[in-house]
This record gives structure tokens, C-alpha cells and sequence, in this order.
């Protein structure tokens, strides 16, 4: 408790003795997802480094509205912040705004909420550079850089995905590297492994041309890899795309597929807990410009959107798979 | 005891009821024949428009992805035959599907073992569902419904947000979905003897025989002593052991497992044994044509990629062969009823 008022010294609360209680929440997008279980742990960690609550609340399935409720539960049980990954930015912004009128902050991570919904937005990484890395390690895994490729998807109303797959279009047009490359299809394998994976057979069936699949999203790529082994495509059929290392590791090893890109998941959920509790605390207000120190992760600004870019993605490859477990 | 009943026509209306199913059975005959026939013309079609669409190797992954279907369907014909429905088929999967994956990722038990334990999970939560319906007499699709989400939230219970995938699952496990016997691949091979086994009962056994008259009239069929309730809770048995057997081979097939693994099959299953010809108010119908009812499906889906089509055709394409197949139903049906009716006046 002690610890607690210590922390919470910096608070906005004002008046003898009140603390500022670290109660923080997590929405995400579903609670049955390894990603956000991942985000999660970051989350934990971030929690115990500064003697907070933490907690994980959400819908088991990702569809639309589902949210709300929870927004409404946590309001009630008045949080000090919520952190939501949003499905539907503009379904769930009423009832986010509700919770930030009776003063909890609201902080956007891995898919944000509509801009007037939330302080600041934790983004893992932007839709451009998302998009060109991807098409870079696809064009390094070709031989000669050039062929048929596809992207498998997660679902066709996927945000991020979209802006992703949106920016590999842009990056495969304008960069005259890439000439060679045609992309001939984007398939969607609504991130379920079954429907991925007729996805993926039903590519290498309809397109025997094929050179390479991208697959942004976690449970296509593995789906996808798994598939290019049993059909004996592995190294005929190059793949790479968003992955994690856990579900990725033997496919890197055994070279089905040689490198994938992802941010650090647990990070995200770090420096998401942090800037959460920085604004709890009143020590950062969310306006563009400002500046803080988010523990062991360094530096971060607050950019004119409201949004707090992550960093780089990490391109994952044989030789440091094993660094990173989640 | 059936037999008995049948050797001593207890009334008329019981005699014309055994002509009506036998005609019916003739009609599930000839709707087998009219799948076959629209299954051979949507080949054709295709292989016209895209010729790399007729290949041993294509027509095995389409038959790979009917495989695991068409086993849900062979329980589910036998429920539906009886006038009810399982709509929990999706849920037993998922539960099941995620608790072998679990089994085998813990190392708790063998290959074998982790089969067995998930084919008896599917067979408990199939009776659990046959005691709602056969005993407290819930209506199937209330409680089939009820228990759709009751597995589905035991699957998120023990699952929560982790997954099984592939580097976590034995070889031997992995291996049983991409091996072959005599060149075909071994779950083919698991449908099809599932489905002619579960067809040779139902149209040779005491108790196969049973659950049609169960279906064309239960009010009749208790009158003729056949033990209604017990046939009803063993095609609830049987529909979940069918689920369980399709959950175990699931994570084989595919790799990865999470809680949301089959959530939505029920549907596909349905639409498969309707499309086949099986009558939704019991009574007609046969696994085989449930089977080419999945078998048609499948390769309508995988023909619109194939064809490089949208896939937001795919569902109402689906839908319109939902329809067509039961409004043709219906109107053989009742011109068949006609004649029976004009023969039982005269």
C-alpha cells in the first residue's frame, strides 16, 4: 500500500492522503487469442515493475459490438484505465467516451479506437513499414525477385490487415525494384486455421505458378507453412509474412519458411500498461509533443495524432528465433 | 420386435405409412442419383472453364477437406433421422478437438491413448445431449442449442487464449492425416468406411430400421412398441461419438488448435445432410446421400476458387443449393403423398 502512494505521488487527485490507485484494465480484441495472451504478459510485467493492478477482460470472439459490455462493466467498476484493442472503432467509441467523462484514461493498442475515444494510441508499428518489410523479404526469398505471389488474409473487414495489404500494393507499384513481382490474388482465411488452410491449398491449386505467399496475419502463416509441407511446396512455394516465433520456430528451422517479421507482442502490451499508468498518474496529460520514459524501454514521444509508435518490426530468421519465446 | 409389428398390420394407416417410406426411400434413392448427376455437371462445367481444376491431387484435397464433414454427417443424419437435431456437433468437435491436442502437447498420454480419451469425451458429451432430449424431453434444438454453448465455453474454459500447433503434436499424431493406405489418404479412408458402415446399419439392422419409423411417425412407432426413448438417446450417442472421432483427427489435419476450432461446422453439417436429401422432419434420407451432400459443397467451394470468384458468391451460392435441394424435396414429396393417398382411396 505504502509502495502504492509512493508510485501514485504524482496523481491529480489532489487532497490529504487520496491515492491514485493503479487499477488497470485490458480489452482486447478477444481473450482466446495467444497474440493478446502475449500482449498480455508485457502488460503483467509492466504492472509488477510499477505495483499495479492488472487485469484482462473481453469477449471470446472478435465480432463487432461485443465489446461495449465490458466498456460499461469497467466504468462501473470505475478502473483507473482502460486499455482496448479496438475491433470496431467506431462502435465502441459512445461507450469509451462515457468511461473517460467520469475520468478513466483510455489507451489504444494493437488496433485503436476512434481518435475522440481515446488519450493516446500505442502503435505497434506503422501500416507502411508493416507493408514494405514484407514485400522486401518476399522479394529476397524469390529467386530473381520475380513471379506470381499471394497474399492469405486474416478476414476481408480486418483493419489492420487492409492498411497492410494496402501498403504492399502501394510499395509492389511505385518501387520499380519490384517489377518482376505480379500479386495475383488476396485470399481470406478469416484467421481460422481450417479456412486458412483450404485458403492456402486452394492458392497453390488455382495459381501452379506460384512463387510466394505473404500472409499477415499469425494463424494464416502457420497455417499456410503447415500446408506447404505436406504438399511438398516447401522451398518451391516461398512464404513469409506476420508470425511468432513460438508457432513459427520448426517451420524456420526446418526452411519452409526462411524469415517473418513481427513487433514485439510483449512489448507492445509493456509500454501500452506504462503510458496507461503515466496518465493515471497525471504525469503525462496525452498531448502531442510530450515526452516520457516508459521503464526499461526508453524514450518515447507522443506524436501529433496522439500516437506512440512502438518501433521497427523485427524480422525473424534461423539465426535468432531462439532469442525471443512468446 | 419390430418384425412382429409389421407381420400383423395393426391398421390400415400403419400399412400405408410403409408404403409412403418405401416410396420415400425410393425418392432418397433417386435424390442420390440427382446429386451425383449435378456433381458430375459442375465437374464438367469446371474443367471447361479451368482445366487444372481436374486432377487426382485436387480432387484428393477436396475430398480431404469433405472428409472430417462428412464423418459429423454421418452422426447427424442418424439424429435427424429421428426427427431431432444436434446443433452442439461444432462445440464436441472444438472440446474435443483442443483437449486431445492438449493431451498430447502435455505428453500425458500416448498417441493412442489421446485418441482414445478424446473418441469417449464426444461419446459422453453426445449422451449428455440424448438424456436432455430422450429423457427430460427438452426439444432437440433447444437443447442442442443450450449445449452448443455449454461445450463451447468448457472449450474456452481449459483452452483460454492457448494454442496447439503443429511443433507441439507428436509425429505419430501428425502423421496419421498426411499418410496414405494402398495410395489413398487414410482419413478418406475413415470417412468412407464410417459412413458405408453407419449406412449398412441403418438399412439393415433391427435398430437402423427403427429409427426411421421413429422419424416418419413417433406416435406410431411407440405404438408399435419400439423402444423410442432408447433409440433416440443411442442416435445422440452415436452423433456425438461421430463429433469426437472427427475432433481427434482435427488437430492431425490441421495442425493448430484453438478454443474457436469448429465453431460453425454445425451449420456446414446440416446444410450437408438437407443438400443430401435427408428429410430435416425425419423419417427418409441416407448417410450416403449426407455425404454427397458434403462432397457436393466442397467442390462447389473449391471450384468458385478455383474459377478465381469472389468468396462473397460462396455463401449465397451456397444458400441457393440449400434451397433448390429442399424445395425439390418438398414438391417429389408431395406429388409422391398424392399418389399414395389416390392409391389408398381406391
Amino acid at each position: 500500500m505504502a509502495i502504492l502512494a509512493l508510485v501514485a505521488c504524482g496523481g491529480s487527485s489532489g487532497g490529504g492522503g487520496t491515492t491514485t490507485a493503479l487499477n488497470i484494465a485490458f480489452l482486447p480484441k478477444a481473450v482466446n487469442n495467444p497474440y493478446f495472451d502475449v500482449a498480455a504478459s508485457g502488460g503483467q510485467e509492466a504492472a509488477t515493475a510499477l505495483s499495479g493492478q492488472f487485469k484482462q477482460v473481453g469477449p471470446s470472439d472478435a465480432t463487432g459490438a461485443a465489446q461495449i459490455p465490458f466498456i460499461q462493466t469497467l466504468t462501473q467498476q470505475n478502473v483507473s484505465a482502460i486499455v482496448v484493442s479496438a475491433d470496431d472503432p467506431d462502435a465502441i467509441a459512445p461507450a469509451l467516451k462515457q468511461a473517460m467523462a467520469k475520468g478513466i484514461k483510455v489507451v489504444g493498442y494493437d488496433s485503436s479506437p476512434a481518435k475522440d475515444a481515446r488519450n493516446v494510441f500505442i502503435n505497434q508499428a506503422d501500416s507502411k513499414g508493416i507493408g514494405v518489410v514484407q514485400v522486401q523479404m518476399i522479394c529476397d526469398e524469390i529467386p530473381g525477385c520475380a513471379g506470381e505471389i499471394a497474399v492469405l488474409s486474416a478476414t476481408s473487414t480486418a483493419t489492420n490487415q487492409n492498411a497492410w495489404i494496402q501498403a504492399m500494393k502501394d510499395e509492389l507499384a511505385s518501387n520499380s525494384k519490384y517489377s518482376g513481382l505480379k500479386l495475383v490474388k488476396v485470399a481470406y482465411g478469416n484467421d481460422d486455421p481450417q479456412v486458412s488452410t483450404t485458403e492456402a491449398q486452394a492458392l497453390l491449386t488455382s495459381y501452379p505458378n506460384l512463387k510466394g505467399i505473404i500472409s499477415p496475419t499469425t494463424v494464416g502463416i502457420s497455417a499456410a507453412a503447415q500446408v506447404l509441407k505436406q504438399t511438398g511446396k516447401a522451398g518451391k512455394v516461398q512464404l513469409t509474412g506476420l508470425g511468432t516465433p513460438n508457432l513459427m520456430r520448426a517451420f524456420v528451422k526446418d526452411g519452409t519458411c526462411k524469415e517473418f517479421a513481427l513487433w514485439n507482442v510483449k512489448d507492445l502490451g509493456y509500454l501500452a500498461y506504462y503510458t496507461a499508468a503515466l496518465l493515471v498518474q497525471g504525469k503525462i496529460k496525452g498531448n502531442p509533443g510530450e515526452k516520457f520514459t516508459a521503464g526499461r524501454l526508453g524514450d518515447y514521444t507522443i506524436d501529433p495524432n496522439g500516437v506512440v509508435l512502438l518501433g521497427p518490426p523485427f524480422v525473424f530468421k534461423a539465426d535468432n528465433i531462439d532469442q525471443l519465446n512468446f | 420386435m419390430s418384425e412382429r409389428a409389421i407381420d400383423s398390420p395393426t391398421s390400415s394407416a400403419l400399412a400405408g405409412r410403409i408404403g409412403l417410406e418405401r416410396t420415400l426411400t425410393l425418392v432418397a434413392r433417386l435424390r442420390e442419383v440427382g446429386i451425383v448427376i449435378v456433381l458430375l455437371v459442375v465437374v464438367a462445367i469446371v474443367t471447361v472453364q479451368a482445366p487444372l481444376f481436374f486432377s487426382i491431387s485436387n480432387f484428393e484435397q477436396i475430398l480431404l477437406n469433405v472428409s472430417l464433414i462428412a464423418i459429423v454427417a454421418v452422426g447427424q443424419t442418424t439424429v435427424v433421422l429421428t426427427r431431432n437435431v444436434d446443433l452442439s456437433v461444432g462445440s464436441v468437435v472444438g472440446l474435443v478437438a483442443f483437449a486431445t491436442g492438449d493431451l498430447l502437447k502435455e505428453h500425458t498420454l500416448g498417441v493412442a491413448g489421446a485418441i482414445a480419451v478424446g473418441c469417449l469425451i464426444g461419446l459422453g458429451l453426445g449422451a449428455f445431449n440424448g438424456l436432455l432430449v430422450a429423457v427430460a424431453k427438452v426439444p432437440a434444438i433447444v437443447a442442442t442449442l443450450g449445449t452448443l454453448y455449454v461445450y463451447r465455453g468448457l472449450d474456452f474454459l481449459i483452452a483460454g487464449g492457448k494454442q496447439v500447433s503443429a511443433i507441439d503434436l507428436p509425429r505419430g499424431y501428425l502423421g496419421i492425416a498426411s499418410s496414405t493406405v494402398l495410395g489413398v489418404p487414410t482419413l478418406i479412408l475413415a470417412a468412407a468406411l464410417i459412413a458405408l458402415g453407419a449406412a449398412y446399419l441403418l438399412r439393415n439392422s433391427g435398430a437402423g430400421r427403427q429409427l426411421y419409423a421413429i422419424g416418419s411417425n413417433p406416435t406410431a412407432a411407440e405404438v408399435v412398441g419400439i423402444p423410442t426413448q432408447r433409440l433416440i438417446f443411442g442416435a445422440f450417442v452415436v452423433c456425438g461419438l461421430c463429433a469426437g472421432i472427427a475432433g481427434v483427427l482435427w488437430g492431425s489435419r490441421f495442425g493448430s488448435v484453438n478454443a474457436l476450432a469448429a465453431s460453425g461446422l454445425e451449420l456446414q453439417v446440416i446444410a450437408a445432410v438437407v443438400v443430401g436429401g435427408v428429410n430435416i422432419f425425419g423419417g427418409s434420407g441416407t448417410v450416403v446421400g449426407a455425404v454427397l451432400g458434403a462432397i457436393l459443397l466442397a467442390t462447389i467451394e473449391n471450384a468458385l476458387r478455383i474459377l478465381h470468384l469472389s468468396e462473397f458468391w460462396l455463401l449465397a451460392i451456397d444458400g441457393a443449393i440449400i434451397l433448390l435441394a429442399v424445395g425439390t424435396d418438398a414438391a417429389i414429396r408431395g406429388y409422391f403423398q398424392r399418389i399414395l393417398m389416390r392409391t389408398g382411396r381406391r
